[in-house]
């Protein structure tokens, strides 16, 4: 078992939950509430410094008793440790967790992707959109288990709402270099980058 | 070479398929030169130099582009059919080679890219997904790239060998070869993308899209 576990206990008391040993991998759970405050302690204090975040993701199990998790996978790398931290959430209620975004800049799109496939929210997100399915997808997201592999559309109006994406409207204004030319642009499409307004699908007669 | 002079709607066909008034000048046109008798050496030297210099585009998203590089390599070297110049540019280039799977994020940028093609031009599905969809039958993929741009030449494989895109290659010259530069029916451009914006009736695309192989017990209520 991970020493970080003991330590977290004495430091959070109630908000530390069961804690696993798997296979040599230590699993611990987190209340919700008091996730950033775990995290921000794990990467500062002294002597557990997990200064790296490998992965965030989630799981929905086949059970639809179980809640579904959110999984941070840490590593210090100086001491060559892991440690798993894992949240709860019911799937029936409120989909929010905060984001650790502002503890590890590169939570960023691992994030947005775990919101895209799983509808996760992350308060505090900067810049929270889908990032593999375009911004204008609305079949719902795909790694849940109540999503029919095969998308909730006919592939008829799948096809017809994916040509009438853009292609340029998956990119922010920073990741385009029109950026760069914002203030030569004319006033109309400056008015529309500004309101950050995106691709829009056509009703279908 | 384009000439829209003024179009207009041909009844009974689709709305995506106009034709010109030039029509009437290739029909006069290919009427004289049927009766000078130089029409099929007019077709045969026009189909000769398209066919054999064939500039692609190459669309590769996968695997089977490993396969498409090999082909353009030194043992394989499709540039001994006319191929040399790889275009890497829609305007500049004879034959689309979509090569790998088409996730339907990528749907409009090949299909902007066929619209940026000068006519005439072809299109060469490389391998099973770019086909069929391939083993990617679910939510994320095209089934099949005909859905989205009209397809000449269907190359089957998984990948394809080399010698399987070559072949694919030269079924593409002899229907080039085939094709007639009087013949008023295959200068019809297709048109931009409309606000329907399907090549074809919906009810075509979802029967071409049925489930098959092991997603066959999987429905879209499920």
């Amino acid at each position: 078992m991970n020493p970080s576990v003991d330590a977290l206990r004495t430091t959070f008391g109630s908000a530390i939950g069961r804690a696993l040993d798997v296979r040599g991998d230590t699993i611990v759970y987190v209340q919700r509430e008091r996730l950033l405050d775990v995290m921000r302690w794990l990467r500062d204090t002294p002597g557990h410094e997990y200064h790296y975040l490998v992965d965030v993701t989630a799981v929905e199990y086949r059970d639809r008793e179980r809640p579904l998790e959110v999984v941070y996978f840490l590593r210090a790398l100086h001491r060559q440790a892991d440690l798993r931290v894992k949240v709860e959430l019911d799937a029936t209620g409120d989909l929010t967790v905060d984001s650790v975004v502002s503890l590890w800049a590169g939570a960023d799109w691992l994030e947005r992707e775990v919101y895209d496939m799983f509808g996760i929210t992350f308060s505090g997100h900067p810049d929270l959109r889908r990032i593999l399915m375009w911004e204008t997808y609305s079949e719902g997201y795909p790694l849940r288990k109540d999503f029919p592999l095969r998308g909730r559309f006919s592939r008829a109006e799948q096809v017809r709402q994916a040509l009438n994406i853009s292609p340029e409207a998956n990119y922010s204004m920073e990741e385009l270099s029109i950026a760069d030319a914002y203030d030569d642009l004319p006033a109309d499409m400056r008015e529309r980058l500004r309101k950050g307004e995106r691709g829009r699908v056509q009703e279908s007669e | 070479m384009k000439h829209v002079l003024e179009t207009k709607e041909v009844a009974g066909q689709s709305p995506n398929y106009q034709t010109t008034r030039f029509d009437t000048l290739v029909e006069w046109a290919s009427g004289l030169a049927k009766k000078l008798g130089i029409a099929k050496p007019i077709d045969w030297a026009v189909n000769s130099s398209r066919a054999n210099s064939l500039w692609p585009m190459p669309f590769g998203t996968a695997c089977c582009a490993i396969e498409f590089m090999a082909t353009a390599a030194s043992r394989y070297d499709f540039a001994r059919f006319g191929m040399e110049r790889q275009a890497f540019s829609p305007r500049q280039s004879d034959v689309l080679i979509c090569a790998g799977r088409l996730p339907f994020k990528l749907a409009p940028v090949i299909r902007r890219i066929y619209d940026q093609m000068p006519q005439p031009k072809w299109v060469i599905s490389m391998g099973a997904c770019a086909s069929s969809g391939g083993i990617f039958d679910n939510y994320a993929m095209v089934q099949g790239i005909d859905t989205i741009v009209p397809v000449d030449v269907y190359v089957p494989g998984c990948p394809p060998r080399p010698e399987g895109l070559l072949y694919g290659i030269l079924l593409l010259h002899k229907k080039i070869k085939g094709e007639s530069l009087f013949d008023a029916e295959r200068r019809r451009d297709e048109q931009p993308l409309d606000a329907h914006g399907l090549r074809m009736a919906p009810e075509q695309i979802d029967e071409i899209s049925e489930p098959f192989g092991n997603s066959v017990h999987q429905f879209r209520s499920s």
